[in-house]
């Protein structure tokens, strides 16, 4: 029967020895303890969120970064396009200017040689003269070596310039 | 290697408890007096002043524990006094059995110890027998116990473990276990989780957790010393009465003293059934406050002691029979329900801070619309 019946004396030792196990492990065991495994699981929590955070914004860094190489690589092409073009056209106007460049000094060239040749000309036509009168001089002096001749050449003459 | 400690603690424990009952079956015998093995029984489950350590059970070696007794002022001296008193032998009322009790000597003198009691001896110093219960007054009995002094063992050695496994946290922060406290963290955290979040109030529960893990570790680390069949264990004390009594006295203060006007309401006034009813309830539900906790103080007491009582039956039945060729079957058989017994140690703590969480949850629900 006294298995079954409580004991003061346990009773109130199991009370003072709980009691203080509960006021001690409160206070120095289960708070701290607690407070670590919390903070872990909220750094654990915290880390994961990070994690997940990061990888986000390493997608949209990396869609960033295409998206800049996709412009570089558009502005390349413009650029190369643009200098081809500069250069297309700086060959296109030398070619223009060197043919003006070498009309004019074609056309100086032939201008020159058509007054070269016109004084050429004018010397010779000179010449020509000189000579012809010096032949002229010479075939009148023969032709003046007697007075038949000089009269049959001064009748001749007025025939000619009657003529004309 | 965890698994092998346990075992040789087991099979230290078979060594020792056949020595004991051994040798003090012999003595009986030597008496020319029957093995009573319900009498071993009851005394292994119960309290007593002095812990046994081997020997015979009169005269075998003992601590002799400390008695404090509060009678017209406190009397201490030590329990040495009381057994290796004066030993009287009175007929009972039925001639066959005589009943036999010790009187103090030295400073316990004037008290005599029958059955584990503490009487105060009448003018005629000595026992006043009604059947087999004297009649004289007990003075209260305050005495360092056998179950005290498991408590006492029992409530240190939570303390180191637990301070142990806070200062590893203290020191290192907030990072992952290692040692002892890797042990014990899923344990807690268990408590935390799987007993109070599941069944309190999310926003309250955090208030009842060191009670609840207190309760736990209290019945659980106290189960476990009791499996040890010697010192610092082989006490029953979470298979007291008194102890479970105690625990379930605290569980059911919290639930009251936590109790919100939707618990109260229930309990009262019953919502949503017609007022007879209402009124037919309120009874019911005042009962049920005190049946849930006794029903706690009953669970733990009936399963601890049910444990020790198979355990040393399953022995006894070497001695029973007096035949040590019983040891193959009984002490495979003893084997077994010790090793259910860790489990059960567990589980009983377990189910006592699951159940007082859950009333605890039921006490600050708040009304569902």
């Amino acid at each position: 029967m006294d298995l079954i019946l409580p004991d003061l004396g346990l009773l109130f030792w199991t009370g003072i020895v709980f009691c203080c196990l509960l006021f001690l492990l409160a206070k120095f065991a289960w708070k701290p303890i607690l407070n670590a495994v919390n903070a872990r699981e909220q750094k654990i929590a915290e880390s994961l969120e990070l994690a997940v955070k990061t990888q986000a914004e390493m997608k949209a860094l990396k869609a960033e970064n295409d998206q800049i190489l996709k412009e570089a690589r558009a502005e390349r092409d413009n650029i190369l396009k643009e200098a081809k073009d500069a250069a297309n056209h700086m060959i296109e106007d030398a070619k223009t200017k060197s043919k003006v460049e070498a009309q004019k000094i074609v056309e100086a060239a032939r201008l020159n040689i058509n007054s070269e040749k016109a004084a050429a000309i004018a010397e010779i036509k000179t010449h020509v003269a000189t000579l012809a009168i010096e032949i002229a001089e010479k075939v009148v002096r023969g032709e003046l070596a007697s007075d038949e001749k000089q009269k049959a050449l001064a009748e001749k003459l007025a025939g000619d310039i009657q003529m004309n | 290697m965890q698994h092998f400690s346990k075992l040789s603690i087991f099979m230290r424990k078979v060594t020792i408890l056949l020595l004991f009952i051994g040798i003090s079956g012999f003595s009986f015998a030597n008496k020319e007096k029957e093995f009573n093995v319900s009498e071993m029984i009851m005394h292994h489950i119960k309290d007593a002043h002095e812990w046994h350590l081997y020997g015979p059970e009169h005269g075998g070696t003992s601590i002799y524990l400390p008695v404090i007794l509060m009678d017209n002022g406190l009397k201490t001296f030590s329990s040495k006094h009381l057994y290796h008193g004066e030993s009287v032998e009175v007929a009972g009322k039925e001639q066959e059995i005589s009943l036999h009790y010790v009187k103090g000597v030295g400073p316990a003198s004037g008290y005599a110890l029958y059955h584990e009691e503490i009487y105060k001896l009448n003018g005629a110093g000595e026992l006043q027998f009604d059947g087999e219960h004297p009649h004289n007054p007990q003075p209260l009995d305050f005495s360092i116990t056998k179950n005290v002094m498991s408590l006492l063992m029992g409530a240190f050695l939570i303390l180191i473990v637990m301070f142990s496994v806070a200062k590893f946290y203290r020191k290192n922060g907030a990072v992952a276990p290692k040692g002892i406290a890797k042990f014990f963290e899923p344990i807690i955290v268990m408590v935390r989780d799987d007993i109070a979040k599941e069944n309190i109030n999310e926003h309250k529960y955090k208030k009842y957790v060191p009670y609840l893990l207190t309760i736990f570790f209290f019945i659980w680390f106290n189960n476990m010393l009791g499996l040890i069949p010697f010192l610092p264990g082989g006490a029953n004390l979470t298979g007291n009465i008194t102890v479970t009594l105690f625990l379930s006295v605290c569980t059911l203060l919290v639930t009251l003293f936590s109790g919100n006007k939707n618990y109260w309401g229930h309990i009262f006034w019953m919502p949503g059934i017609p007022v007879p009813m209402k009124i037919f309830m309120m009874p019911i539900e005042i009962i049920g406050i005190f049946t849930k906790p006794f029903a706690l103080m009953i669970r733990l007491f009936a399963n601890i002691t049910a444990g020790h009582i198979i355990v040393l039956a399953l022995i006894g039945l070497i001695f029973i029979n007096k035949n040590i060729a019983w040891a193959g079957l009984s002490v495979p058989m003893a084997l077994f329900i010790s090793v259910l017994e860790i489990l059960v140690a567990f589980l009983q703590g377990f189910l006592f801070a699951m159940l007082s969480a859950l009333f605890i949850g039921a006490a600050v629900e708040e009304a569902h619309h």
